[in-house]
C-alpha cells in the first residue's frame, strides 16, 4: 500500500542525491569527540521515532532503511553523547529541515486548526443528529399525499425474532 | 504494430463510452427504447474492447517490448511471467486500464440483468457507469497512455522533449523517426513483487469499481425520481460484495506491510493507506444506515449523502492511491491528470448533490422513530461516529497541502494525531456494536436493553478483571478489553439464544438449528459474525499499539539480546546472488538466529536483506515466529560485509497481532454469509404491497 512504483521514482532519485550528500559529507565531517558512554541503538531509535526524515515521505526515521536516514541516526547518537536533551535534538532537526521532521504539526498558529477542526465538526454533527434525533421522535403530522402515518409494518427477520422470543418466554 | 492497435482500440472504447452516455440521454429525451437498447449495447461493446486493449498492452509486457515506455518502466526480462502480468496494474497507466476494464465488466454485468421492473432506472445507470469510464478512458488516451513509445531520430539519437526528459507517443513523432528499443527494463519496484501485493490493488479496486454501481443506482433513483427504497435493494448485494474487496484489498495491505516493509507494523497512517481506508469508513456506514431505510423508511437522503460520498471518495482514492501526488503541493501541479481529477470529482458531487436538494421534498422519512434508544437512533449514532472518523482521516490527509499553500511550510500529519483523534471514536463504535443488537427497532428503553445486556456486560467485567489480574495494568487497554469482551459476550448470547429457541421449537439438534438459523436471516448472522471478526481484529490492533516492545543492538556470533523474555542469537551470515539467466538478480544476505524462551529453545529464523541490481532497492525481510501469543519479528538491519561477525538486529515482539489476520479470515466467512444471493427473491413483499397499495388508492 505504501510504494506505487512510477510516482517513487522521481522520490528514489531525490534520495540517491540526498544519500550522495550525506556520504561525501561524512567523509569530511568528523564527529565531535563523544563525550559520555555511546548512546545504545534503542536510545536512538527512541527518539528517532518521533522523527520524519524530508525524503523518505511518511516513514519514520527508526525504520527507515535508507542511507540518509542512518546518518541521521547516527547525528542523533552524536548529539546524544554530546548530552543534549531529546527535546534540543527535536529541535535542532526542526531548525535545520523544518517542521515537517515532527510527526505532528506543532501546535503554532495556523496549525491548531489541524486539531481544532475536526472535533468542532463532530460537535456540530453530534448537534445535528441530536436535533433530528428530537425532531423525529416526536409523531409526525400525517406527510401530504402519502396519508401514511402509522408505523411501517416490521420486515420479516424481526418477526421470525420476534416468534422466537414469544417462543423463549413461554418455555422460562 | 501493436501499440497502435492497442491504443486504437481503447480510443474506440472512449468514443463507444460518449456514444452510451449521449445515447442513453437522447433515448429518455425522446421516449425511444430503441435508443437506450443502442445504448445498452454500446455498454457492452465497451468491456470486449477494453479487454483487447488490455491483452495487447499485456501482451506487450510478457513479451519485452521495451520501446514502450510502460513496459520499460514495471517489467525487465528477469521477471517471472506471472509478475510480467500482474505488472499491468504496477503502474499508473496500467492501473487506469485495469481500473475501466473492471468497471466496463460490472457495467455490462450490470445492464444484461432483467430490467422488467426496473425499466425506467436503466437509462441513468449506462449515463452514470458510462460517464464515469469514459472518463477513465480518456484519462488514458489523453493522458497516461500505457502504449506510448520511445524514438530515435535518423541520426539514432533519442527524441527529447523541451524540458530533456524523453518524448514518448505512440505514433511517429517526426518524419523518419523509428521507435528506440532498449535492452531491458528497470523492472517492478521489488517491495511490489510479493504475493499480497500482486492480489492486493485488484482486491482495492474491485472495491473502489463495484461501489459506482450502487452510485449509479442512487442517481438514477434521483433523476427518475423514484425515491422508495428499490435502489437499496437492487445494489443491497453490489455494495456487500464491494465493501469485502475493498476490506479485504485493504486487510491485504496491512499483512503486506507486515511482511516486507520491515517497520514491524502493518498500518503506518500514510495518506495513501487513508484514501483506500475512506471510501470503507463511508461504505461501512452506508451498509448500517440502508437498513433503516430498509426498515423503517428513514434516512433516505442520508442515504444518498452516503452513496455520493462513498463514489467521490472512490474517485479520490484511486487517484491518490497511484499518484502520491497529495504530498506537495509541486507534484500535485506538475502531475497532469491531478487537475483533471478533482475537477471530475468536483464536478460528480455537485452534479449529485444538487440532483439529491432537487428530489428533497420526496425523500421525506415515511415514519417517526419512537425511542432514542431504538436501533435506528443507534445506527445513527454509528453513522456520526463514522463520518467523525472519516473528517479526522480527511483533514489529517488534506491539511499539509492546506498548511504548504497558506504558509509554505510542511507539516507532516503522522501516526499520533490519527491515533489519538480515531481511539475514542472506535470505542465508541464498539460500544455501539455491543448494545445495538440488543436494541429493537422502533422502540427501545434503558429497561428493556439494561435487561438484555446485564449478563454480557457482568462477564465482560469479570473478564477484565480477570486480565487485570494476570495480563496488563494498563488503563486504556482494560477498557479496550471490557468493550471487545461486551461485544463478543453479546453477540455470542445472540446466536446462543436464538438458536436455543430454535432448537426447542423445531425439535432440531443446537448445530442443525444454528445453521438454519443462519441460513435463514443471513445478514443478520452474517452481520454478526462481521461484528466478532472486528473484535478479533481488534484485539490484534490492541496487542501490537499497546504492548509492543522493541530492541535493536549490534551482536557478535554467539552473542545474543534479550526482549520481553525472548532470547534471539545470533548464529551466522550468508550472502549470495541470485541468477536469471546467468546475470545476478538478487543479493541475498540472510541471517540465521536462535530462538529462546526462557532457556527453551524455540528454533531458527532466518531475518533477509534483499537487493535487487536492477532497480538498485533494498528490502527487509523479516524473521517471524507467530504465535496467538505473539510474534517475535526480527529484522536484519545491517552487519559487517567483511568479517561478517558483527550484525545489527532489530527485534519486535508484537502481543496477539496474529488475532488481526484470523479475524480478518472469518470477516471474509461472515461477508460471505451475509451477501450470498438468496435462493428464493428478497423479501420484499413489505414495500412491493406498499407501492401496489399506493397504485389501487391512486386508481
Amino acid at each position: 500500500m505504501k510504494a506505487s512504483s512510477t510516482g517513487k521514482s522521481l522520490q528514489i532519485t531525490n534520495y540517491l542525491l540526498l544519500a550522495f550528500a550525506f556520504v561525501f559529507a561524512s567523509l569530511v565531517y568528523q564527529p565531535a569527540f563523544a563525550q559520555g558512554p555511546t548512546p545504545t541503538d534503542d536510545e536512538v531509535n527512541a527518539i528517532a521515532k518521533q522523527l520524519y526524515c524530508p525524503v523518505c515521505e511518511n516513514t519514520p526515521l527508526d525504520v527507515c532503511p535508507t542511507e540518509a536516514c542512518r546518518q541521521w541516526r547516527e547525528l542523533i547518537r552524536t548529539q546524544l553523547s554530546e548530552g543534549r536533551t531529546e527535546a534540543e535534538i527535536k529541535q535542532y532537526f526542526v531548525d535545520n529541515y523544518g517542521a515537517r521532521v515532527l510527526a505532528e504539526p506543532p501546535r503554532t498558529g495556523l496549525n491548531w486548526l489541524v486539531y481544532l477542526l475536526p472535533p468542532a465538526i463532530i460537535l456540530v454533527g453530534a448537534y445535528i443528529l441530536f436535533r433530528a434525533l428530537r425532531a423525529w421522535t416526536k409523531p409526525v403530522v400525517a406527510s401530504a399525499g402519502s396519508g401514511e402515518s402509522e408505523a411501517k409494518p416490521v420486515a420479516p427477520q424481526d418477526d421470525y425474532v420476534a416468534r422466537l422470543e414469544e417462543e423463549l418466554k413461554k418455555r422460562k | 504494430m501493436l501499440a497502435e492497435f492497442g491504443y486504437g482500440v481503447l480510443m474506440v472504447s472512449f468514443i463507444v463510452a460518449l456514444y452510451s452516455v449521449g445515447a442513453a440521454i437522447f433515448g429518455v429525451r425522446n421516449k425511444s427504447d430503441a435508443v437506450i437498447e443502442s445504448a445498452r449495447r454500446a455498454m457492452l461493446l465497451t468491456f470486449p474492447l477494453i479487454s483487447l486493449s488490455a491483452a495487447t498492452l499485456i501482451y506487450l509486457l510478457v513479451n519485452n517490448h521495451y520501446e514502450v515506455a510502460f513496459v520499460y518502466e514495471v517489467t525487465s526480462r528477469s521477471m517471472p511471467t506471472y509478475l510480467k502480468v500482474t505488472a499491468w496494474w504496477g503502474g499508473q497507466a496500467g492501473s487506469l486500464v485495469f481500473w475501466s476494464w473492471l468497471l466496463s465488466a460490472f457495467a455490462s454485468a450490470v445492464t444484461l440483468r432483467k430490467w422488467d421492473r426496473d425499466r425506467e432506472f436503466l437509462p441513468w445507470v449506462i449515463v452514470v457507469t458510462a460517464i464515469t469510464l469514459a472518463f477513465f478512458l480518456g484519462m488514458v488516451v489523453f493522458y497516461e497512455n500505457p502504449f506510448a513509445r520511445y524514438w530515435q531520430d535518423i541520426n539514432g539519437q533519442l527524441i527529447t522533449r523541451i524540458d530533456g526528459q524523453l518524448l514518448t507517443s505512440v505514433f511517429t513523432p517526426v518524419i523518419g523517426a523509428t521507435t528506440f528499443i532498449p535492452d531491458d527494463g528497470q523492472g517492478l519496484n521489488p517491495l511490489l513483487r510479493h504475493p499480497g501485493m500482486v492480489i492486493h490493488p485488484p482486491m482495492l479496486y474491485l472495491g473502489f469499481v463495484s461501489f459506482v454501481i450502487p452510485y449509479a443506482f442512487a442517481i438514477a433513483a434521483l433523476v427518475t425520481g423514484r425515491t422508495d427504497d428499490r435502489w437499496i435493494r437492487l445494489t443491497r448485494r453490489w455494495s456487500l460484495w464491494a465493501w469485502l474487496f475493498l476490506s479485504f484489498g485493504l486487510v491485504l495491505g496491512g499483512r503486506w506491510a507486515y511482511d516486507v516493509l520491515g517497520w514491524g507494523g502493518y498500518w503506518g497512517w500514510d495518506p495513501v493507506e487513508i484514501a483506500a481506508f475512506m471510501p470503507w469508513l463511508t461504505g461501512t456506514a452506508f451498509l448500517h444506515s440502508v437498513m433503516i431505510q430498509e426498515k423503517r423508511g428513514l434516512l433516505k437522503h442520508w442515504n444518498m449523502v452516503l452513496v455520493i460520498l462513498t463514489y467521490a471518495l472512490v474517485i479520490f482514492g484511486t487517484f491518490l492511491t497511484r499518484s502520491g501526488v497529495l504530498s506537495s503541493v509541486h507534484a500535485f501541479a506538475q502531475s497532469a491528470i491531478g487537475p483533471l481529477f478533482f475537477a471530475f470529482i468536483g464536478i460528480t458531487f455537485i452534479t449529485s448533490i444538487s440532483l439529491l436538494i432537487w428530489r428533497w421534498p420526496e425523500l421525506r422519512g415515511e415514519t417517526e422513530m419512537k425511542s432514542m434508544l431504538s436501533r435506528e437512533a443507534l445506527f445513527l449514532l454509528n453513522n456520526l461516529l463514522f463520518m467523525s472518523v472519516l473528517v479526522v482521516c480527511f483533514w489529517g490527509v488534506i491539511f499539509p497541502l492546506i498548511s504548504e499553500l497558506a504558509t509554505g511550510a510542511k507539516v507532516t500529519v503522522g501516526p499520533p494525531f490519527y491515533e489519538r483523534a480515531t481511539a475514542p471514536l472506535f470505542a465508541a463504535l464498539m460500544f455501539l456494536m455491543g448494545i445495538a443488537p440488543l436494541s429493537a427497532w422502533g422502540h427501545s428503553t434503558l429497561n428493556t436493553l439494561g435487561r438484555a445486556i446485564w449478563k454480557s456486560a457482568l462477564a465482560a467485567l469479570f473478564l477484565t478483571v480477570v486480565l487485570f489480574a494476570v495480563y496488563t495494568k494498563n488503563l486504556i487497554a482494560l477498557i479496550a478489553f471490557f468493550l471487545i469482551a461486551l461485544v463478543l459476550f453479546v453477540t455470542m448470547q445472540e446466536f446462543w439464544r436464538a438458536t436455543r429457541a430454535r432448537q426447542r421449537a423445531q425439535d432440531e439438534n443446537f448445530f442443525t438449528a444454528l445453521a438454519r438459523l443462519i441460513g435463514r436471516s443471513r445478514r443478520r448472522y452474517g452481520g454478526y459474525i462481521i461484528h466478532i471478526s472486528m473484535m478479533l481484529m481488534a484485539i490484534g490492533i490492541l496487542g501490537i499499539e499497546i504492548f509492543q516492545t522493541e530492541t535493536q543492538g549490534t551482536v557478535a556470533v554467539g552473542e545474543s539480546l534479550d526482549i520481553s523474555g525472548y532470547t534471539v542469537e545470533y548464529k551466522e551470515l550468508a550472502n549470495w546472488d541470485v541468477p536469471v539467466r546467468g546475470n545476478p538478480q538478487v543479493n541475498y544476505t540472510r541471517a540465521a538466529v536462535s530462538i529462546f524462551k526462557g532457556g527453551v529453545y524455540l528454533g531458527e529464523l532466518y531475518p533477509r536483506k534483499d537487493y535487487y541490481y536492477d532497480s538498485q532497492q533494498n528490502m527487509t525481510i523479516p524473521g517471524n515466529r507467530s504465535t496467538l501469543r505473539d510474534d517475535l519479528y526480527v529484522l536484519l538491519v545491517d552487519w559487517q560485509p567483511i568479517s561478517a561477525n558483527g550484525a545489527t538486529f532489530k527485534i519486535y515482539v508484537n502481543p496477539l497481532v496474529n488475532w488481526l489476520w484470523i479475524g480478518s479470515l472469518l470477516f471474509l466467512f461472515g461477508v460471505i454469509i451475509a451477501a450470498w444471493p438468496d435462493k428464493d427473491p428478497e423479501q420484499e413483499p413489505v414495500r412491493v404491497n406498499k407501492r401496489a397499495r399506493q397504485m389501487s388508492a391512486a386508481d
